[in-house]
């Protein structure tokens, strides 16, 4: 259970880093942290103790090994999430770096300033 | 050779190229046999030649693959997804035709455990490495390429991006 | 194997106060980078061996892209003024946060017994039972997300393919944005005419 909360913890720490942080590249990475508990927040939710990984060996029996391995549903949905974040990182970085061609800074507050 | 970084930084990128490749084609083609698959195998690929990028610079690296080149690979790569996809559906005989219908194995099941097994998931794979390796390079190479500079007065932008 | 996972996960949460709370922008990202290398560690632990893998190759591609594409840019960060308002509603929210999940521990599976036993025939179980004879991977992970529940695969690939649209779309270089930051910074005020807008491909250096 402390696992669980550490975890929350975790996604605590990137939530407050989104809210408080006015840099441009300190809010993409509060948004990478967010997107890491989440993703382990799920495997975890998925974990048999003392399983194997969902990969079928030769020559085991397909029952049995639905009840020694742990569930493949939560990987295929992070592996999608990890692919998804990245695609999210290299637009927020283009993003970045435009606003920094527009206004100079990578300050949020400063932008909104500039913007009028 | 004044582009890249120094000759040491040069010569262990040749030699440790070749092996990060290999390795990306390892990954996604046993992607459907163990842990990696296409998503893995691609940015395994991409780091190859992102590498050959960091270490010789933009102008030889536009020798192996040109952005432009990728951009147009990773288009087709997604159509050849959605094609892979929509196999089952078009060619498929019997009344249960459906999305991402695994017709291939239907035909030619293989054997299971080697390499030509699992019907359409091996070339799913290829196609997804494939798009991968283009996207990820060509968004690296026009990312990388940004230039600010100012000079009396003047703000300056470069890219490889050309407007309309 | 929890106790493990707990000290990594200590390690995790402090990597990332550094990453957020630095000074520096290149040791934040470098922190950053901790955080997803202990996360992929993690994911061993768990059994998740193709998901570490992903995680491990994706966040070397982060760090190069932010160190690459943002850090080196080098820019000029004046003093930073604390945003107050932000920083009281951050803390405000995420000790809301802290306080709601104590009322829904409750609800989550323990851990090390997966959702999916609790109840038969559910969704991952028959994935398990059936996906070598039905799809013919060994590896059950490509079974879902190629076979099965092929539409997020498609969903993925969609997503990849527009944020490279998205990449080419923003980084370049646009003229009639040209014209208008020079003509706000021009030397004398002086609008500044078609032909002076184009610009070398040489580095500024």
């Amino acid at each position: 259970m402390i696992i669980y909360f550490l975890i929350l913890l975790l996604f605590a720490v990137g939530l407050y880093g989104l809210l408080s942080q006015r840099n441009l590249v300190k809010l993409i990475i509060s948004m990478s942290i967010l997107e890491c508990a989440a993703d382990l927040l799920l495997i975890a939710a998925g974990w048999r103790a003392n399983g194997s990984a969902p990969v079928i060996a030769a020559g085991q029996d397909a029952g049995q090994f639905a009840l020694s391995s742990v569930d493949p549903l939560p990987q295929a949905m992070v592996l999608v999430s990890i692919a998804i974040g990245l695609a999210l990182l290299l637009l927020l970085t283009a993003i970045a770096l435009r606003l920094y061609h527009e206004y100079g800074t990578y300050d949020i507050g400063e932008i909104r300033r500039l913007r009028g | 050779m004044k582009e890249g970084m120094s000759l040491i930084v040069k010569t262990v990128a040749r030699w440790v190229v070749g092996f990060i490749f290999l390795y990306g084609i390892y990954i996604t083609a046993e992607g459907h046999l163990g842990p990696g698959g296409g998503f893995s195998g691609g940015i395994i690929l991409a780091c190859s030649y992102i590498l050959i990028l960091i270490a010789y610079g933009r102008r030889f690296a536009s020798r192996n693959l040109d952005w432009r080149i990728a951009r147009i690979m990773a288009g087709v790569a997604a159509l050849s997804f959605l094609a892979l996809a929509m196999l089952g559906m078009i060619f498929e005989t019997g009344g249960n035709a459906h999305f991402f219908d695994n017709l291939i194995r239907k035909n030619l099941p293989g054997t299971a455990f080697h390499l030509f097994s699992g019907g359409n998931i091996p070339l799913l794979n290829l196609a997804l490495a494939i798009l991968v390796l283009a996207s990820v390079f060509t968004a690296f190479v026009l990312l990388a390429a940004v230039r600010f500079w100012e000079t009396r007065g003047k703000k300056f932008f470069s890219s490889l991006e050309d407007g309309p | 194997m929890p106790e493990l996972l707990t000290l990594l996960l200590v390690f995790m949460i402090i990597a990332a106060i550094l990453a957020i709370e630095s000074e520096d922008l290149t040791s934040a990202v470098v922190s950053m980078g901790a955080v997803g290398f202990g996360l992929s560690v993690c994911f061993i632990l768990l059994r998740a061996p193709e998901v570490a893998l992903a995680q491990i190759v994706v966040e070397v591609v982060v760090l190069i892209v932010l160190l690459r594409g943002i850090v080196s840019v080098k820019p000029k960060t004046g003093p930073e003024k604390p945003d107050r308002t932000g920083l009281y509603l951050g803390v405000v929210l995420v000790g809301l946060l802290l306080v709601l999940s104590v009322y829904v521990a409750g609800e989550f599976p323990q851990l090390g017994e997966p959702s999916f036993a609790r109840f038969p025939d559910s969704a991952g179980e028959t994935y398990l039972k059936q996906g070598l004879a039905l799809t013919g991977a060994a590896n059950s992970v490509a079974a879902v997300l190629l076979d099965f529940r092929g539409l997020d695969s498609l969903g993925e690939v969609a997503v990849l393919f527009a944020a490279l649209l998205g990449v080419m779309l923003l980084v370049r270089k646009n003229p009639r944005l040209e014209i208008k930051v020079e003509a706000e910074s021009g030397p004398n005020g002086a609008p500044v005419e078609k032909g002076a807008a184009k610009v070398s491909e040489g580095e500024p250096k």
